[in-house]
């Protein structure tokens, strides 16, 4: 049977257990100094526009209307028919199908509708990145849409009308991510 | 009566070392080994010095050595003798900030870049970014959307490593059908290593609490571009470290500070700078940077996104394109291996365009995926030669001839740009002139 002694060893052991326990623990522990963020802090902070509407702000513009906004903000890089300028993208025509090079455009190459949102309201114009309102953005990407043929030039273009969007390549990805 | 007249100095120090491989590769433990034994070779190279070198008159006691130099200073510079800078094109009006910068790769030594020659790739300049008005928001499908300030980071357990980094289009001019006419610099210099120090980024994601249904986190940088990249959870939980520190001081400006993301092994694009956003998603945003760049169109006109290791490459840094090698004789040939797989194994050398190798040695590798630095002596007795350098990583990739690489790409028709890992070619013609070469 257990002596007293015995039940001492047996507690000591247990103890260091624990001691060891919550060392590694508390090794493994960060200070946690985030600090939570209400539902309404990232309105206007996160950017992000993606292929299942997330982030794909209330507004809508039309073709039309984005004729003047791509004329003041887009076409001294991007040329009067979207033809790029070597270092501006060409933003117009191409076909991926084609049996020459393919000319890799927003209209023929980009998958998502959304992208174009997304990569305006974050990056362009260069000169003056997210100097657009929102509504400016969804008038620009639908003149630039209209240009490749991909929605009428008073068609309304809004949230929905963006997911709604087949975009020509869409099905010409290939995502290779779990190649590592 | 000498023993060795001059004009065969050249031939008895190639014929006393059992070549390695042919055209004057030398095994090192054999050169070293050899100068200690053999007397015959000591007075070989004795005889070369003196030849080479005599001096004339006596040296004298430098100007610097009498008068006290400056003292010390803030932040140090380097010497105003070196030479060694980073190669800028030119600022284009059409892209404003944009661009990349190359990392002098023929002036370097090591395996570490100095921080302020690290390549830099930028997509609209470089912000100048206040600590104490930035913030590193967490969001999406989590517990807990958090923000985090600078000065709460700097608190938490952090790790070192030493990872190489590397733009996915570094070396992509070689896939030119002509040789353009370069040096290791202007080819190959978007890729540098350093020790960079930071914050596991599992612990942080695991602070807001991580959904069960997210499965990519999307990376966004507080540059005027907002530059995003969307990578999967499982490497984001697995190696990845928001890192505030490089080479153990503060992030240089142009390599993020206050903090970037830093992705062990993969294209440095993905390594978001002035990382100001992770949100958590359970698909890619498609951002403009992994769909209309950074994706490789295909024959079947299918364009590969998301093509994230980097893989096993090396090039011989010197002598390499546009050098010039000024006498006859002994070399150390050295350069850089690298593999986003893992750790270099080995790396071969040749002289003559492969088709014998020696083994080089792997001088210094300070861990996993970081540059390796190898070396291997070289008697250049004056006639043409064809350098090239053969890395294996442990997972016993071998890195490809051009020709293996191009076909294995299966491009179309349309110029691929992306991840050029191929075996460098660097000719060595009767002057001594070293030029970039296909083989």
């Amino acid at each position: 049977m257990f002596t007293h002694k015995s039940y001492r060893n047996i507690a000591k052991l247990i103890m260091c257990c624990v001691m060891l326990t919550t060392a590694l623990y508390s090794q493994a522990q960060t200070p946690r100094l985030g600090k939570v963020l209400g539902p309404a802090a990232l309105s206007s902070f996160d950017l992000i526009a993606a292929p299942d509407g997330s982030g794909l702000p209330a507004g809508n513009g039309t073709a039309s209307q984005g004729k003047l906004v791509y004329e003041t903000q887009c076409q001294v890089c991007h040329g009067a028919e979207g033809e790029g300028n070597g270092s501006a993208n060409r933003l117009v025509g191409g076909d991926m199908q084609s049996d020459d090079a393919p000319i890799r455009t927003v209209g023929s190459f980009w998958p998502h509708a959304t992208t174009l949102f997304d990569y305006v309201r974050r990056a362009m114009p260069a000169t003056a990145p997210k100097s657009l309102s929102n509504t400016e953005v969804y008038q620009v990407i639908a003149y630039v849409l209209h240009m490749n043929g991909l929605v009428g030039l008073d068609e309304v273009v809004d949230r929905r009308g963006l997911l709604q969007i087949k975009m020509p390549n869409s099905e010409g990805f290939i995502d290779s991510s779990n190649i590592r | 009566m000498t023993k060795f007249p001059l004009q065969s100095q050249d031939s008895v120090l190639t014929e006393s070392l059992e070549p390695s491989a042919a055209n004057g590769l030398i095994n090192r433990r054999q050169l070293l080994s050899l100068s200690l034994k053999s007397a015959t070779l000591a007075g070989t190279a004795a005889m070369l010095s003196s030849a080479v070198s005599a001096q004339s008159s006596g040296l004298e006691i430098p100007a610097w050595s009498k008068t006290p130099g400056p003292g010390s200073s803030d932040y140090g510079s380097p010497s105003s003798f070196t030479t060694a800078k980073r190669m800028s094109g030119n600022p284009n009006p059409f892209y404003p900030g944009g661009g990349a910068s190359r990392s002098p790769l023929h002036q370097l030594q090591g395996s570490i870049t100095p921080s302020g020659l690290h390549f830099e790739r930028h997509h609209a300049g470089i912000p100048a970014i206040d600590p104490a008005g930035h913030k590193l928001v967490i969001n999406g499908l989590v517990s807990r959307p958090l923000s985090f300030d600078y000065e709460d980071l700097l608190q938490y357990p952090m790790i070192s490593r030493v990872h190489f980094l590397e733009c996915s289009g570094n070396s992509g001019a070689l896939f030119g059908d002509d040789a353009p006419d370069g040096s290791a610099q202007s080819i190959h210099g978007l890729v540098s290593c350093s020790e960079w120090t930071g914050i596991k980024l599992s612990s942080l994601l695991e602070e807001a609490g991580i959904s069960s249904s997210a499965t990519w986190v999307s990376a966004v940088g507080a540059d005027a571009a907002s530059m995003g990249r969307s990578l999967p959870l499982d490497k984001a939980l697995e190696d990845v470290m928001l890192a505030l520190f490089q080479n153990g001081e503060p992030l240089r400006p142009e390599q993020g500070y206050p903090m970037r993301l830093f992705v062990p092994g993969w294209e440095g694009n993905v390594s978001v700078k002035w990382l100001t956003q992770l949100k958590l998603t359970n698909a890619p945003s498609q951002f403009r940077d992994e769909t209309s760049k950074y994706t490789d169109t295909l024959k079947n006109r299918k364009s590969r996104q998301f093509s994230f290791p980097m893989d096993v490459k090396s090039i011989i840094t010197s002598p390499s394109g546009q050098m010039k090698l000024s006498r006859q004789g002994v070399y150390e040939l050295n350069g850089i291996a690298w593999s986003g797989g893992g750790r270099i194994s080995q790396v071969e050398v040749s002289a003559d365009g492969g088709k014998t190798w020696a083994l080089a040695e792997i001088d210094s590798q300070l861990g996993e995926k970081a540059l390796a630095r190898f070396r291997i002596p070289w008697n250049w007795s004056g006639g043409e030669a064809l350098l090239q350098s053969r890395a294996t990583d442990s997972n016993g990739i071998v890195q490809p001839t051009r020709g293996a690489l191009i076909a294995a790409k299966n491009q179309i028709n349309y110029r691929p740009f992306y991840h050029y890992n191929a075996i460098q070619s660097w000719a060595v013609n009767r002057n001594g002139e070293v030029s970039n070469v296909y083989a």
